[in-house]
Order: structure tokens, then C-alpha cells, then sequence
């Protein structure tokens, strides 16, 4: 526990480096714009990690929730005059509310079914945003206002000034993301490292030895469901208030299926692996934007090409990797 | 005194095969208590019958003088009764004390908040759970291996692994499925020392064992079972001469 403590802590120290290292090497709008949607979707993807890659479990419609957490926000503040900070959090219990209902009967499936069952959730999400036009614009989307903070807007266009010094509205946005991130990696690491993360993860390795000892395995199924539904509700609303507008295609299908390619290449249970992942499918769109229509077909390759070579994914693959080489180095001088 | 675990007439059909028939007995609070057959007499089915995983075709089970009826395994555990398996159900996704933490899992009282913000009351359970579990794995003779992953560990090992799992849980009784198959003489001899340690600190041991000399050596009552039925039960010098139960084991 000692070492484990030690790993979450130095995995949490290199990631705020990261974070706030970043604005010293890029500085035009467009970059600050990529990196906060990357760390707001990577917050989903640590939640959604909580579920596949910690207890085993699997979602094929977490995009289901990233668009009703946003959805909610957008439609609670700009019809009904709310504030972002309670339209977030009031959509974070529904949303945890529906997974919970949702989940209970859905977790006793398992594998294949339980994937059947989740992508179905996430399609009835998504019919009923492209449906209820009323409310959420259809297919066409519908704007958000800005973020607030009771009164105080967070707006790219903005100016602010931190500690008397001027920054961007795009900075500004974006180390709020970073500090979100930084909030929701913090959260899920302790969570893993205490007697609840050890029922999840025993729930992964032996669900029959976890029933023996005492753990309700189906209590804690539903648990880390509604946990990592509201991480991707939350996500959702901070998202749809950056963006400034949404569609559909934050709950569609497509969206589910990068979700989980982001936690399967990146490296299932590793919290830290998981952001990479997040990283580099957020970027490769981005340098190969010529191929914009064949982006789905890449993606499938990619969690094909991860499943068989990389099964554990990438930080974790190359940790081994690393420790391998070590091991070799000290034992050649010795 | 009432027996802390009753069986009776107990029963479980898969679909035509009657894996355990009409089966009874008692098991009195302290002892170490075999049951012992052929392979396929009915020995694992009656375990999973006793620990929840199974529900029975017929008959009941009780614990402590309470019906068990339709309880989960996990509130069975609730109920002072833990188990290991002979397809041994380690956690392989965790280190070797972490699994051994698991067994914990009861004893431990924590909830979301001070989970989430990792207060001291979580710390300190965490800290007294690892004192424990380590304390445990040197009673079972793993000590070595506390941080060790479950995945990189011998078989013998984990099978040791295992017994603490299940005592760390503190039971009440403790079920071994066939805890020396596959070990050595001298770790069959080690894990005799170890379950009559076991039962030293009062809990009760309930024994499904194919090694004859390791049963007979510390069991108080022996159940013999022959094609899901009983054959013979008593002590180890009764069933010794009993020849019902030479002639199935010898072939009469």
C-alpha cells in the first residue's frame, strides 16, 4: 500500500506538470480550445476506466450520459435561467439516479449481453435527444450559455486576470479543465486504493471470491456504474459549456466506442494510461484530417490492433517494457 | 448445544444426476469435521450447497440454529462462514496482501466521503486491515510475499493465500475444499500443522480432502459419501473398519 501510495501520488504529481507545463509551450486559441476539450473528455474516460478497467464491468453507452449530464446543464440554463453550477450538479444526481435504476437490473448480465444492454441504454439516450425537439433542438443541437460561477462567467472571449496577471479566456477555460481533471484523477485514485476499490477490483478477478468474504457483488456493480456515469455527466455539462453548442453526437454510439477505445489503448485500470489514450484520440483526428470519413474504420483498427498485440495498453505495456530493460541494465553489471 | 452447522436431508438434482441425495448430519462448534468419497461422490456440490453458491433441490441447512434458505454467499460470510476452493478463486488482479485485505471487506466500515477524500478514519482502517492481513500471512507461512502479485506467486502459495483470505474474514467455520491437492508431502504436513492451528483458536474446520492420512490424523468426525449419498459417519477409528466404506474405496 506503501508503494501503491507512492505510484498514485507520483502518477498525480506528473500529471499536474503536465497540466500546467502546457501553456508555456503552445499559446493560440485553437491549441488551448483541443487541450480542454481533451482534458474534460479524459475526465469521462477516467470514470468510464473505473467501471471497465477496475471492476471489469463494460459500457457500449457512456456517451448515453456524457449527453444527458450535458444536455441537462444546457436546457436547465438557457430555458430556465439556471445557473451552470446547480444545473451540473442537479444533472449529476439524475443522471446517477437513471444509472442506478438503469444498471440494477442490466448488471446481473454479463459480457456479451451486458454489452447488448448498455449499448441499448446509450441508443435510447441518444433517440430521445434527436426526438424531443421541444427541448433539445433535435438533430439540429442547441446552444448553451457560458459557464458560471453564481454571476462570474467562464468564456473563451473573455479576459481574466489571475494573480494580476492578464490571461485568455482560452487559457482561463482551460486550466479550469486541467484543474477538473486534476480533481477527478485524485477522486478515482483514492477511491481505488481503499476497502470499496478493492470490493470493485475483487469483482474483476474473482466475483465468487469476493461473494465468499462478504462482498455484495451486486451493490458494488451498481455502485461503480452510477460513479462512472456521473464522472460522464458532469464532463458532459462542463463540455457543453465550453462548447457553447451541442448535438446528438455527444451521446451517439460513435462517441461510446471511442470512450472505450480511449480506456482499452490507453490501458484498462491504469488512470494515468487511460488520459494518454484520451490524448492520442483526441489528436489523431486532428493530424489526419484528411481522412475525416475513414475515422471510425481507424479507430476499430486501432482497439483490434491494441486487443491483440497491447492487450494490457499502452503506459502499462511500455511500464513492463521499461521495467524489463531496467532489470536487464542491472543485471549486466552485476 | 445445538450443532453450528445442521444439515438435512439435503438434496441437489442437475437435471437428471442427483449430485447429493437426502444428505444429514451436524457439525458441533470446535471441531474439525472431513468429508471424504470418490471423486464425484457429492463432496464440492454439498460445499457449494452449504455456502450459498448452490440452492438446494431439497432439505435445508442451517447455521448456528437460523434456516440459511435462499441467503447469498456474501451474507452467509456476514454470518461467520468462509470458504476456499479447490479451483483455487484468487484475485489475480491484485497483490498477494491485497487479496488477503478483501477478507477484510466486513470487518471494514467505510463509506463513499471518506473514501472519496481519503479522510484519516480510512487511512487508519487501512492501516489496521494491512497490520492484520499481514499478521495472517505469516500464520499461514506466505509472509514472504506481501507485496508480491497474486499472478506471480507458486501454486502451493496460493493456496496458503487463500486460507488467510477466508480467515481474515474471522469466521465462525471455515470450509477447505481439498486445501493439499497438488502439494508436496512436506506442504501437505505443513497444512496439517496449520488447520489444527486453525482450529486451536476455536473455529470450526470443515474439511473436503482426498489425502487419507492428513483426515484421518486430525479430524474429530468423518462424512462418507458415495454417489451423493452417505455411507458412513463417525469417527476416524469407526469409519477405519467400517466396511461399507472398505469395500467403496477398495472396490468390493
Amino acid at each position: 500500500m506503501a508503494q501503491l501510495a507512492n505510484f498514485r501520488l507520483k502518477g498525480l504529481l506528473l500529471l499536474a506538470i503536465v497540466v500546467f507545463a502546457l501553456p508555456l509551450f503552445i499559446s493560440n486559441p485553437f491549441h488551448y480550445g483541443l487541450a480542454t476539450q481533451i482534458a474534460l473528455i479524459a475526465g469521462a474516460v477516467v470514470g468510464l476506466n473505473l467501471l471497465v478497467g477496475f471492476a471489469g464491468q463494460i459500457s457500449l453507452g457512456h456517451a448515453g450520459f456524457f449527453g444527458l449530464g450535458a444536455y441537462f446543464s444546457g436546457i436547465m440554463t438557457s430555458n430556465y435561467g439556471w445557473s451552470a453550477v446547480p444545473a451540473l450538479l442537479v444533472g449529476a444526481v439524475g443522471v446517477g439516479l437513471i444509472a442506478w435504476v438503469v444498471g440494477r437490473p442490466i448488471l446481473r448480465l454479463k459480457g456479451h449481453y451486458l454489452s447488448m444492454a448498455t449499448l441499448a441504454v446509450g441508443f435510447i439516450i441518444a433517440i430521445i435527444l434527436n426526438n424531443e425537439r421541444a427541448l433539445t433542438g433535435g438533430p439540429d443541437g442547441m446552444p448553451v450559455p457560458s459557464f458560471d460561477v453564481f454571476g462570474w462567467e467562464l468564456s473563451p472571449f473573455n479576459q481574466y486576470s489571475l494573480l494580476g496577471v492578464e490571461i485568455s479566456g482560452d487559457l482561463a477555460w482551460y486550466l479550469f479543465a486541467g484543474v477538473v481533471l486534476l480533481v477527478a484523477v485524485w477522486l478515482a485514485q483514492n477511491l481505488i486504493d481503499s476497502p470499496i476499490g478493492r470490493a470493485l477490483r475483487s469483482v474483476h478477478g474473482s466475483e465468487v471470491a469476493a461473494s465468499v468474504v462478504g462482498v455484495d457483488t451486486a451493490k458494488y456493480k451498481s455502485l461503480v456504474f452510477v460513479i462512472s456515469a456521473i464522472y460522464a455527466s458532469v464532463m458532459g455539462a462542463l463540455y457543453g459549456h465550453f462548447q457553447g453548442f451541442i448535438t446528438p453526437s455527444v451521446a451517439s454510439f460513435d462517441f461510446s466506442i471511442l470512450l472505450i477505445t480511449m480506456v482499452v489503448l490507453g490501458g484498462m485500470g491504469s488512470t494515468i494510461g487511460v488520459i494518454i489514450g484520451a490524448v492520442v484520440l483526441e489528436l489523431l483526428p486532428q493530424v489526419l484530417a484528411d481522412f475525416q470519413e475513414m475515422e471510425m474504420v481507424l479507430f476499430g483498427l486501432i482497439l483490434m490492433l491494441t486487443m491483440i498485440f497491447m492487450p494490457k495498453g499502452l503506459l502499462p505495456t511500455a511500464a513492463g517494457f521499461w521495467a524489463k530493460r531496467r532489470a536487464q541494465t542491472a543485471g549486466g553489471k552485476a | 448445544m445445538t450443532a453450528l452447522v445442521e444439515v438435512s436431508n439435503l438434496s441437489k438434482d442437475f437435471g437428471g444426476v442427483h449430485a447429493v441425495e437426502d444428505v444429514s448430519f451436524a457439525v458441533e462448534a470446535g471441531q474439525v469435521y472431513s468429508v471424504i468419497g470418490p471423486n464425484g461422490a457429492g463432496k464440492t456440490t454439498l460445499f457449494n450447497l452449504i455456502t450459498g453458491l448452490y440452492t438446494p433441490t431439497g432439505g435445508e441447512v442451517k447455521l448456528n440454529g437460523e434456516p440459511t434458505g435462499k441467503l447469498q454467499p456474501n451474507q452467509l460470510a456476514e454470518r461467520g462462514m468462509c470458504r476456499t476452493f479447490q479451483q483455487m478463486q484468487i484475485c489475480m488482479n491484485m497483490t498477494a496482501i491485497e487479496n488477503v485485505m478483501l477478507g477484510r471487506h466486513l470487518t471494514l466500515k467505510s463509506n463513499l466521503l471518506t473514501t472519496l477524500f481519503r479522510l484519516p478514519a480510512l487511512t487508519r482502517g487501512e492501516t489496521a486491515a494491512r497490520n492484520k492481513a499481514a499478521e495472517l500471512m505469516e500464520f499461514v507461512g506466505c509472509g514472504n510475499y506481501l507485496d508480491r502479485d497474486a499472478a506471480a506467486m507458486s501454486y502451493g502459495a496460493l493456496k496458503r493465500l487463500e486460507i488467510a483470505r477466508a480467515l481474515a474474514a474471522e469466521p465462525k467455520v471455515i470450509l477447505l475444499d481439498e486445501p493439499a491437492a497438488g502439494l508436496n508431502a512436506v506442504e501437505t504436513e505443513a497444512l496439517e500443522a496449520l488447520i489444527r492451528k486453525i482450529a486451536e483458536q476455536g473455529i470450526t474446520v470443515m474439511l473436503v480432502e482426498h489425502d487419507m492420512k492428513l483426515v484421518m490424523g486430525i479430524s474429530d468426525r468423518l462424512l462418507v459419501l458415495n454417489y451423493g449419498r452417505v455411507l458412513a459417519e463417525g469417527t476416524p477409528a469407526q469409519i477405519r473398519v467400517n466396511p461399507d466404506v472398505i469395500a467403496a474405496y477398495l472396490g468390493g
